[in-house]
């Protein structure tokens, strides 16, 4: 049951096969069994069997309140929870215990979701790997899959397969691991440079990025306010198009939301009329760093479009090689300002410092805020500086506007969607990640994703297939602005082509009640 | 004003940086000088903390540099990708609040209705780049 889809659970929710209750035990039990990977911060067990509990009333009494209904999800520890602790992997925030929820949750509840727990990320969700957070790192379920380890036993004779487990990506990697552990249907993420995309391509799922306008962002305690959506993570595109439904629409929390009708629930067509579909290869994202295995399904990918009779064309992103540039300027620059209401006064850790309000403020956060933080903390101040600030912020915001154009004349030249690499590679053992810094790495692992944020595009991370070593790769779909079913349309049909491998975790599972492939279930009828 | 910051909280023992700035080199890239350290740990309230963070600064600076190479003549700056768009704005009716007891339960030092601070005879208005904290 674990492994189905929403649809799929939803629909034996409601002909009574598996009740909420059971469900809700189920994962929470393999949440439990797999505690190792460290992918749960807090796992709200009483909260998830009481809305269980309401749940199961519900069916019995025919009301069930829609595909959401009894299904478990996690969410993102920088996600505010009314009455959950919300810490976003920080010292700053332990303990924190948020009096609202945010929008997003709050949809995810009142369509009747069980909130399995919040999961663990990179402090303040900055990073490329899930490793910086005080929780710890977060742990590659394909580390260990029969996929991967069978390839290793082939090439390595080293007895001691813990120690070089691989990393999720990040920065929503406690999401990517809880959804393709099959602790849950679905998982919130947040995504500023790539933050869904890519742990979802590093675990095998489908990372989805709306819209910057299309979900509200109250609640989501922000990073980079111009930039940052919250995320979808999901095993397929129908499900991240079902969640995706619960939660666009306007909000008037959030006056960055817009207010068009476009919030039509989205049903996705089953077919696309692959013939009528241009699809754009930006030339500039064929750099050399890139993996062979990447470059070559990539290449795949594109081969598969033409085939069914689309158009392929190449295009070109001529400022791609400052994206990256830009965004660390941008980005270092609104979280300076972001950070600056930590003080320790009205909520989150406080000091013990009483001399004066400023040593307090300072003792507080260097005590709350790890030196990924700090550092980007200092380097936004530097960058707004009355000395630097035309040269280096404005500068970036002039860039900024050269990139979403960039994006514009792509789309205008007839092409309905672009398709790129998601990550350089697949997932690097966490012991080669941490050889570089975080600044480092996350401008080399955001590089196929942060200019989709700066245009405020919709973007989608595809699984495609498994490298030679047996781990995920995936491609990334990038669409116009608010086309988001569209996208999820493409997407959709593409996924259907590739057919993605599951992972198989059998060792974990072989106590468990439901065995994955070989279930047989009574036909499940699923009405379109 | 900066002579009255120098004679602050930067030079107190806030935790264990004494004479941290005055082992920076002052060749370093140029331009991240003791000067620059100090004003930046006194805007961010945030310190360095050791040389490796001063390294790293000037290495974020220096990738930062390669924005120069673009010719942005005659582009106007972007803060929002929705800036062709009107902000939605709701009517100014009072919809919820009178939450005080809430958010007073997540500060640690409080009295009555009120957040304690430490003593404010430091009490410069706040610089440029910090924004007040706004009520959630």
């Amino acid at each position: 049951m674990l492994g189905r889809t929403l649809r799929e659970v939803s629909a034996a929710l409601k002909q009574g096969q598996i009740t909420p209750t059971e469900l809700c035990q189920k994962c929470l039990s393999l949440i439990k069994k797999t505690k190792f990977l460290n992918a749960y911060i807090t796992v709200s067990e009483e909260v998830a069997l009481k809305q269980a509990e309401e749940s199961e009333k519900r069916y019995k009494n025919g009301q069930s309140l829609g595909d959401l209904d009894g299904i478990p999800v996690a969410v993102k520890d920088n996600f505010s929870t009314s009455g959950i602790e919300t810490t976003c992997a920080s010292n700053m925030l332990k303990g924190y215990i948020p009096p609202y929820n945010a929008t997003v949750v709050q949809k995810l509840l009142d369509q009747g979701a069980l909130l399995m727990g919040k999961t663990n990320l990179d402090e303040f969700a900055m990073g490329s790997g899930s490793t910086d957070g005080v929780f710890g790192p977060v742990k590659n379920p394909w580390s260990y899959s029969k996929q991967y380890r069978e390839k290793r036993k082939q090439n390595l004779h080293s007895k001691n397969e813990d120690s070089d487990w691989l990393i999720t990506g990040g920065s929503s990697g406690g999401s990517a691991a809880a959804v393709s552990a099959f602790t849950c249907y679905a998982a919130l993420g947040s995504d500023t440079g790539g933050s869904t995309r890519n742990p979802a391509a590093h675990c095998g799922l489908v990372g989805f990025k709306p819209s910057y306008g299309l979900v509200s962002r109250h609640g989501l305690i922000p990073l980079v306010n111009s930039m940052d959506v919250p995320g979808i993570l999901t095993r397929c595109v129908d499900d991240a198009a079902i969640v995706l439904g619960a939660l666009a629409g306007p909000d008037p929390k959030d006056s960055t939301t817009v207010h068009d009708p476009i919030n039509k629930p989205f049903m996705l067509p089953s077919l696309a009329d692959v013939s009528k579909l241009c699809i754009g290869i930006p030339k500039e994202y064929l750099v050399p760093e890139l993996s062979s295995e990447v470059r070559s399904l990539w290449s795949k990918a594109a081969d598969l479009f033409e085939s069914e009779g689309a158009k392929v064309l190449e295009v070109s992103l001529p400022h791609t090689s400052y994206s990256i540039v830009c965004y660390h300027v941008l980005c270092t620059s609104e979280v300076a300002s972001n950070m600056a209401r930590f003080d320790g006064l009205q909520y989150g850790h406080r000091c013990d410092i009483d001399v004066s309000t400023e040593a307090m403020y300072a003792a507080t956060r260097r005590e709350g805020f790890n030196d990924v933080v700090r550092g980007r903390i200092l380097s936004g101040n530097f960058f707004l500086l009355k000395e630097n600030y035309e040269n280096y912020f404005v500068k970036a915001q002039k860039v900024r506007r050269l990139i979403a154009n960039d994006f514009v004349n792509a789309f205008n030249s007839g092409v309905d969607v672009l398709l790129t690499p998601t990550t350089l590679s697949e997932a690097v053992p966490y012991l080669e990640f941490i050889k570089e810094d975080n600044r480092t790495r996350s401008a080399q692992d955001d590089i196929f994703t942060q200019a989709v944020n700066m245009a405020g595009l919709p973007a989608v991370s595809i699984p495609v297939a498994l490298s030679n070593q047996g781990l995920p790769i995936g491609l990334q779909f990038i669409g116009r602005a608010f086309c988001d079913q569209q996208l999820l349309t493409v997407a959709k049909w593409f996924e259907k082509q590739v057919q993605f491998p599951v992972i198989q975790l059998q060792e974990l599972m072989d106590d468990c009640s439901a065995v994955l492939e070989n279930e047989k279930l009574a036909s499940v009828s699923l009405k379109q | 004003m900066w002579s009255r910051l120098v004679s602050l909280g930067l030079r107190a023992p806030v935790g264990g940086r004494q004479g941290f700035t005055s082992k920076v080199d002052p060749q370093g890239s140029g331009r991240i000088t003791a000067q620059v350290i100090e004003h930046l740990e006194r805007l961010a309230l945030v310190d360095f903390g050791s040389r490796e963070a001063v390294a790293r600064l000037e290495k974020a600076v220096a990738f930062a540099d390669r924005l120069r190479a673009v010719d942005t003549d005659g582009v106007e700056p972007m803060e929002s990708v929705l800036e062709d768009r009107c902000l939605y704005l709701r009517s100014d009716n009072v919809v919820e609040g009178n939450c005080a007891d809430e958010l007073l339960q997540n500060s640690h030092r409080v009295v009555e209705e009120y957040f304690v601070a430490p003593p404010g005879n430091i009490s410069l208005p706040k610089l440029d780049e910090q924004e007040p904290f706004p009520h959630s």
